[in-house]
């Protein structure tokens, strides 16, 4: 059947449609990652979106049960140049095909991905919609135009009760604006006991898990659309060591007064290198954002800039030296993308552990 | 960090001569390297036998040493240059061989110079057996368990602790005789109780067969501040099993999920950290195709064919980057070169899908053995780029000019059907197509999955382009179907083929359906930053993105895979081509296909099309380029062959006119003008059946020499000396007919001499005359040439430049040309006039100093040579003598006999540069690899007819103190001399025989001619293929012989005792 994505600025691509059929909108980005599109189309943080895969073969592998980063996909829409309807993977149980139809999310494939990159490269983001309707191009872009976009996404996708992942090790409670099975993964791996908490949970609750640590989740959208979320983590920021990935990080810097900003197409892929700056050392990371803390907000916050982009010196990591707290903007989970910044996991926890210790120190004086 | 600075002067090894294993990607390497160290600011110092390449022109390293890579050689220039630093990561094995002899002799220490990039020890835990497996244990990386046994009974124990299959390999046999996989006890009870009859040694190396596992490859970097990165990955379409330079390979890997890739990402980045490379390296993998088990197979820890592959494939230079990190550079502190922003610190996304295919020399080598396996037997390799896995194969498919411009093998459809599930199961070089005859006689996808173990995956995809066939076959065809067709890269004239079309007509459809192809960029990222590379492919998708200026322009068409008779050769004059364009001030376009060579470098051109030459896909490029003209002289043969269809599209050929190729090229044009010109020629007639042929011969007298016409490398062509080898030849090794005829020429046994010239259409300059040591009837490109000519008088020179004069002007030549003679009583017979650059050219260029495709571009561009400073006729002789010796690669192909005839059969060449004949003879042969015997036994056997040739040289060896063994006949000739002989056992009189001479390293050199008919159970087939195997020095042609003793006359000192002293008289006192 044949779909179209159209964009804002009457950008018109022919393909055909597959996943569900209907008529979807979102914000259009592209992701670099060669592999992982099972990963990426059930990151939460895609939530709104239209999401591009660069790389033109898609479904390849399949789609198994353990790669998702989330109970079920949030994206809109998935846009690529060609869908693989034979996969072949032993973990493969069902095809992309399948996948979405059964979440009700609209593909498009055959579609020239490569000149969506371009476009949006050269004026960021844009508006889209895949459609299988006849409705004429222009009708469409123009009310793309002048519909604004979702904000709700975190409400949308953080889980809407407290749960927990008991385990031997310190207590962290995972504040969920929509985070990544990864993130939780590593905690658990460690022997953490975690404990999920929506993204509206208030300072007052968690200290009634007493936690020995908070990690503050990656999610979906403008950080500045979760106001209550900022306020919490300033009444906690101190109080208990504090660990901040994508989303996290910037809410962090906004709890500290830091700001904002959204980028002009954004960061996404597991290509990105990140320097630290304290050892010159160069990452690969995998990214995913289309925010970014402001680099000249960052004075007088307290905060200091640990981790910068080394393309384009966008703020990757901050630090609040005084107050036990430290945040990336990318992802040491990984999933998709390379397992090089799984270390600071650890660093959180002896953090955590330090923290804990000083306190049964001041205790015990 | 930045730079070290202690480094001034750095020496850079080459990789020396092309063999199979070790070709064009390693001057791509070189090049790149020497570029870059040279942006330093350092002073850099090469050292390659290899005179075919970019990376040995004077511009490209500040001293450029043409001279034998060997431990004595180096060090010699190393004394004399004093360099601070030593890079050998970029010449291959040899470069890697080379430093760590030259550590282990104390050299480097000595002369206080600092192994760049990897450090010794490094070198030798990738390297040496138990030292990389030691530290694979280690690190925790799996490696297939193994273990060496000298009885069957620990091999079964072995067995019953690991299970089966398990591979044998007998130690120290050539090739793997005698070992195998097995499956159970029973047959590894026997493989085993054999392999230790045929190891020399009796052990064997029992090990956990991986054979099946997906083969992945990953190429990393590391800096010395320890950051890592990916560069690309790698999957193999054949599986574990095939050697990976023989294996059909897609990039990036297709079939793995995210977390497998990183699991050995990680895997690849913990190697490279725990050996300490500061460079490239390249990580093997085979991984279960049903679980995340993997084994670490190799670890290369240097740039190597795959790294060049990766290179082209992402367009991330990774010899450029290894070289800056190895003079102390950072990933993070250099700049991505393609985006001119980012930094080289980051990995390389991709959005196509890049397959490569070996290019096998099967078609020249009828009797060797195809199957593949361990041993690579790929002379070259070609690379395709794709939006679909279907595109990218079937423009691969195109590119490697074996005719097939399908996926469909011609004749394929005659294989019996038990033939074809054997062919399946054990690869050769046909597997590809003949898995897609399997799919169209309806074979499941599944049987061909357990046959082969080819993943699924790409099984689905064949079958894909099957399917759609019958789709073309049976719907009409609009512009859907069509277009579709497009996508999954099949050509018009297939198209045109299934849907009952001619060619034209699809053609037609397709443009005024607007399907025509986008020109899309190869940027390393995606398209996520702007790049400024020129480096384009070509997809039917909906944005173009290239960029246009007003330039004039012009393209040239480069030569394809590397192939035996089409070597690195062209190349080095293609890209010679494209700069002297880009100083006329033109936009150099160039399209090609091989992934191993600089022209396909971004950097070399101002755009590059990394496309089939195939006629369809090059007039896409010139439809829209819209080209002054197309230059076809420098890309060999497979440029020469689109010229005529390039034309009759309107296309403009730069240079030398068609007419005037064909009239040197078509054989009754080119009697006509020698005889217009009163040029000599050998006798020779056309034939076009048996009976014309025989009659032909009687009248010319034999012997003769057969070939079919419009050939390359000397394919199918054969001295004969009777009927009835006349006969068995048209009947069994070329298919006469009167589309193809059989050219018969009279043999003339006389010495061979061979001309390049330039023409700009009125002058005419010939930079040299070569003089070839063997005599006519051996291929051109497998004599050893010399340079200036050493036995031709001033008078057979003179009239060789006069020769080549005429030709050239009456041919309009306009840009290179080469002539081939032969000088028979004394008087110059044409043999053979090429239009366009060969494969002498570099070499020429080099020894000359004349820069012989950079004038013929500009000659072609309408720059006389006069204009361009440089004087017509004949250039005065230099007082060095320089000789051009073949390298083949006989080891790696079974079955090949190795004898010198008219069939080109040498992969490479080297050079030796000296005062005297044998002094650079010496060189030349050192170079080529020969361990030149000073002392020890000629084993001689030869023909009849030499047998008086034979005896003096003989005789010369006798002197030099060489012992002597004989079979029967030359024995009795030898003794009846008056010479000491061993007579020694033809194969027929039992054991020991002569065999057993060569196996147990007694005989040194081996004298063998070539006694008539060429199947392999001859004796003489079975001697020199022995001698290869053994390392022998084998000797097939008196000539060749003659030079050896020339070198070792010169070299040996004669012991003799001193002269007694005379008595005088006896005086007694007065």
């Amino acid at each position: 059947m044949r779909a179209r994505l159209i964009l804002e600025d009457g950008t018109e691509c022919i393909g055909e449609a597959f996943g569900a059929v209907g008529d979807r909108r979102g914000e259009v980005v592209f992701t670099t990652g060669m592999t992982g599109y099972q990963e990426v189309l059930s990151d939460p943080s895609f939530c709104g979106q239209l999401v591009v895969m660069t790389y033109p073969l898609i479904g390849n592998y399949g789609i198994n049960r353990d790669d998702f980063e989330a109970v079920r996909p949030f994206i809109h829409g998935f846009v690529v140049r060609e869908h693989c309807e034979q996969p072949s993977n032993w973990r493969s149980a069902q095809t992309l095909d399948q996948l979405l139809k059964a979440y009700d999310i609209p593909g498009i494939s055959g579609v020239d991905t490569r000149m969506l990159t371009r476009k949006i490269r050269h004026y960021g983001t844009l508006r889209g919609m895949i459609t299988t309707s006849d409705t004429p191009a222009q009708e469409l872009a123009a009310e793309l135009a002048s519909t604004p976009l979702i904000t709700d996404q975190v409400s949308r996708v953080s889980t809407k009760s407290v749960f927990s992942c008991p385990g031997a090790g310190e207590r962290i409670v995972l504040i969920d604006y929509g985070a990544k099975h990864g993130i939780l993964r590593e905690l658990t791996k460690r022997g953490c006991d975690v404990v999920v908490t929506p993204y509206d949970v208030t300072a007052e609750e968690i200290r009634r898990i007493q936690p020995d640590g908070i990690l503050l989740s990656n999610g979906p959208g403008d950080p500045k659309d979760v106001p209550q979320s900022i306020e919490t983590i300033r009444q906690l920021l101190g109080e208990f060591p504090l660990f901040g990935i994508c989303l996290g990080h910037q809410l962090l810097a906004l709890a500290s007064g830091a700001d904002t900003t959204k980028m002009k197409f954004g960061h996404r892929g597991g290509n990105h290198p990140v320097k630290e700056l304290a050892t010159g050392r160069t990452y690969i990371t995998a990214q995913n954002h289309g925010y970014a803390v402001a680099a000249e907000s960052i004075q007088g916050t307290g905060l200091e800039v640990t981790h910068v982009a080394l393309n384009d010196g966008t703020i990757e990591g901050l630090r609040h030296p005084g107050k036990q707290a430290f945040s990336v903007q990318y992802h040491p989970e990984a999933a998709p993308g390379p397992y090089d910044s799984g270390y600071l996991f650890d660093q959180f926890l002896e953090m955590v552990a330090r923290a804990k210790e000083e306190k049964t120190y001041a205790k015990a004086r | 960090m930045p730079k070290l600075d202690n480094m001034k002067k750095i020496l850079v090894i080459g990789s020396g001569p092309i063999v199979i294993g070790q070709a064009a990607e390693f001057d791509y390497a070189g090049t790149q390297a020497c570029q870059a160290l040279k942006e330093e600011g350092l002073e850099v110092v090469l050292i390659n036998s290899n005179p075919a390449t970019i990376m040995t022109d004077t511009n490209m390293a500040d001293k450029v040493y043409i001279e034998p890579i060997t431990p004595e050689f180096v060090a010699r220039v190393i004394r004399q240059e004093k360099p601070d630093g030593l890079l050998p990561t970029l010449g291959g094995q040899t470069g890697l061989n080379m430093a760590v002899a030259l550590a282990e002799a104390g050299v480097l220490e000595a002369e206080n110079v600092k192994l760049l990039g990897t450090n010794l020890d490094s070198i030798k835990r990738a390297e040496d057996r138990e030292l990389f497996r030691a530290l694979m244990k280690e690190l925790g990386e799996p490696v297939p368990e193994s273990v060496i046994v000298s009885t069957v009974e620990e091999a079964v124990a072995f067995a019953d602790e690991i299970g089966y299959p398990l591979i044998v390999r007998p130690a120290y046999t050539l090739g793997g005789t005698g070992g195998g996989i097995c499956d159970s006890e029973e047959s590894l009870r026997e493989i085993v109780a054999s392999g230790l009859k045929y190891s020399p040694i009796s052990q064997c190396l029992i090990e956990q067969s991986i054979a099946g596992m997906k083969e992945i490859e990953y190429e990393v970097m590391r800096d010395a501040s320890d950051n890592c990165i990916v560069v690309c990955n790698m999957e193999n379409i054949d599986p574990v099993g095939v050697h990976t330079g023989d294996s059909i390979v897609v990039a990036p890997s297709q079939t793995l999920a995210d977390r497998e890739y990183q699991m050995l990402r990680s895997s690849a980045l913990r190697i490279i950290r725990a050996l300490g490379i500061e460079g490239g390296c390249n990580v093997q993998y085979a991984l279960d195709p049903h679980s995340f088990q993997y084994y670490v197979i190799e670890v290369n820890p240097r740039v190597s064919r795959s790294s060049a592959l990766a290179s082209k494939a992402t367009g991330y230079p990774i010899a450029k980057m290894a070289a800056k990190i190895a003079i102390g550079y950072t990933l993070d502190e250099l700049k991505n070169p393609v985006t001119g922003q980012t930094y080289a610190c980051f990995e390389p996304t991709i959005d196509y899908v890049v397959s490569k295919i070996p290019r096998w020399p099967f078609d020249k080598f009828q009797s060797a053995n195809r199957k593949l396996g361990t041993q690579m037997k790929a002379t070259g390799e070609v690379m395709a780029i794709g939006r679909t896995f279907e595109e990218s194969i079937m423009k691969a498919i195109r590119s490697l000019e074996i005719g097939c411009y399908h996926l469909e093998l011609k004749g394929a459809d005659k294989i019996a059907e038990a033939d074809l599930r054997q062919r399946l199961r054990t690869a050769d070089d046909e597997r590809l197509f003949l898995i897609a005859e399997a799919l169209r006689r309806g074979i499941g996808i599944g049987e061909i999955h357990d046959l082969t173990k080819i993943d699924l995956f790409f099984l689905h995809k064949f079958a894909r382009i099957v399917a759609f066939e019958t789709e073309l076959r049976e719907r009409e065809l609009d512009l859907e179907l069509l277009r579709r067709a497009k996508r999954l890269g099949f050509t018009d004239r297939k198209i045109g083929e299934l849907a009952g079309r001619s060619e034209e007509e699809v053609r037609q459809l397709r443009k005024s359906g607007g399907i025509i192809p986008v020109f899309k960029m190869v940027d390393t990222c995606a398209a996520e930053f702007e790049a400024a590379t020129p480096y384009y492919y070509s997809a039917y998708e909906q944005e173009d993105e290239r960029t246009w200026t007003n330039k004039k322009r012009v393209i040239v068409l480069g030569s394809g895979p590397i192939r035996i008779g089409q070597g690195i050769e062209f190349d080095y004059a293609t890209v010679h081509a494209v700069w002297a364009l880009k100083e006329a001030g033109y936009e150099a376009i160039i399209i090609n296909n091989n992934p191993e060579t600089v022209s396909t470098d971004f950097n070399t051109s101002d755009r590059l099309y990394f496309e089939p030459l195939y006629i369809e896909d090059v007039m896409n490029i010139i439809d829209q380029e819209k080209p002054e003209g197309v230059i076809v002289q420098f890309g060999g043969q497979t440029a020469i062959n689109l010229a005529d269809k390039l034309a009759a599209r309107g296309v403009r050929i730069l240079g030398t006119s068609l007419e005037n190729i064909d009239a040197a090229e078509n054989r009754e044009k080119f009697e006509a003008l020698l005889r217009k010109l009163d040029l000599a020629q050998p006798p020779g007639k056309t034939v076009t059946s048996v009976a014309e042929a025989i009659g032909a011969a009687e009248s010319i007298g034999f012997p003769v020499l057969v070939r079919p016409s419009y050939v390359l490398g000397g394919r199918a062509m054969e001295i004969v000396y009777n009927q009835a080898e006349l006969t068995a030849y048209m009947e069994q090794a070329v298919k006469v007919n009167p589309d193809h005829p059989v050219l018969i020429d009279r043999y003339m046994l006389g010495t061979e001499a061979e001309v390049d010239a330039i023409c700009d259409g009125e002058h005419v300059l010939i930079p040299g005359i070569m003089e070839h040591i063997e005599r006519a009837g051996v291929h051109s490109g497998d004599s050893i040439a010399v340079y200036p000519p050493q036995s031709l008088s001033a008078e057979i020179k003179r009239e060789l430049i006069e020769m080549t004069t005429k030709l050239a002007r009456a041919l309009q030549i306009k840009g290179l040309l080469n002539i081939q003679f032969v000088i028979y009583q004394n008087r110059p017979y044409v043999i053979e006039v090429n239009p366009r650059s060969s494969r002498t050219v570099p070499f020429l260029s080099k020894v000359t100093g004349i820069p012989m495709a950079n004038i013929a571009t500009k000659a072609i561009l309408g720059h006389s040579i006069i204009e361009q400073g440089f004087e017509p006729g004949y250039h005065p002789e230099e007082q060095m003598v320089s000789v051009k010796v073949p390298v083949f690669s006989f080891t790696k192909l079974r079955r090949v006999d190795i004898t010198l005839g008219p069939e080109m059969k040498s992969t490479g060449e080297v050079m030796g540069r000296e005062q005297t004949l044998a002094k650079a003879l010496y060189k030349g042969l050192l170079a080529a690899g020969m361990n030149i015997p000073t002392h020890g036994t000629l084993l001689v056997t030869v023909a009849d007819k030499d047998k008086a040739e034979a005896l003096e040289i003989v005789k010369r060896f006798h002197q030099l103190g060489f012992k002597l063994m004989a079979t029967e006949g030359t024995a009795d000739c030898l003794k009846q001399a008056g010479l000491a002989v061993t007579r020694v056992q033809k194969l027929s009189e039992g054991t020991p025989n002569l065999l057993d001479v060569i196996r147990t390293g007694e005989a040194n050199i081996v004298l063998n001619t070539l006694t008539r008919g060429k199947a392999p159970e001859r004796d003489g087939f079975r001697i020199r293929r022995e001698a290869v195997e053994n390392g022998a020095v084998c000797l097939t042609s008196l000539d060749t012989a003659t030079a050896l003793l020339h070198v070792l006359e010169t070299i040996t000192f004669s012991t003799e005792a001193m002269p007694q002293q005379r008595i005088g008289r006896a005086v007694v006192a007065q």
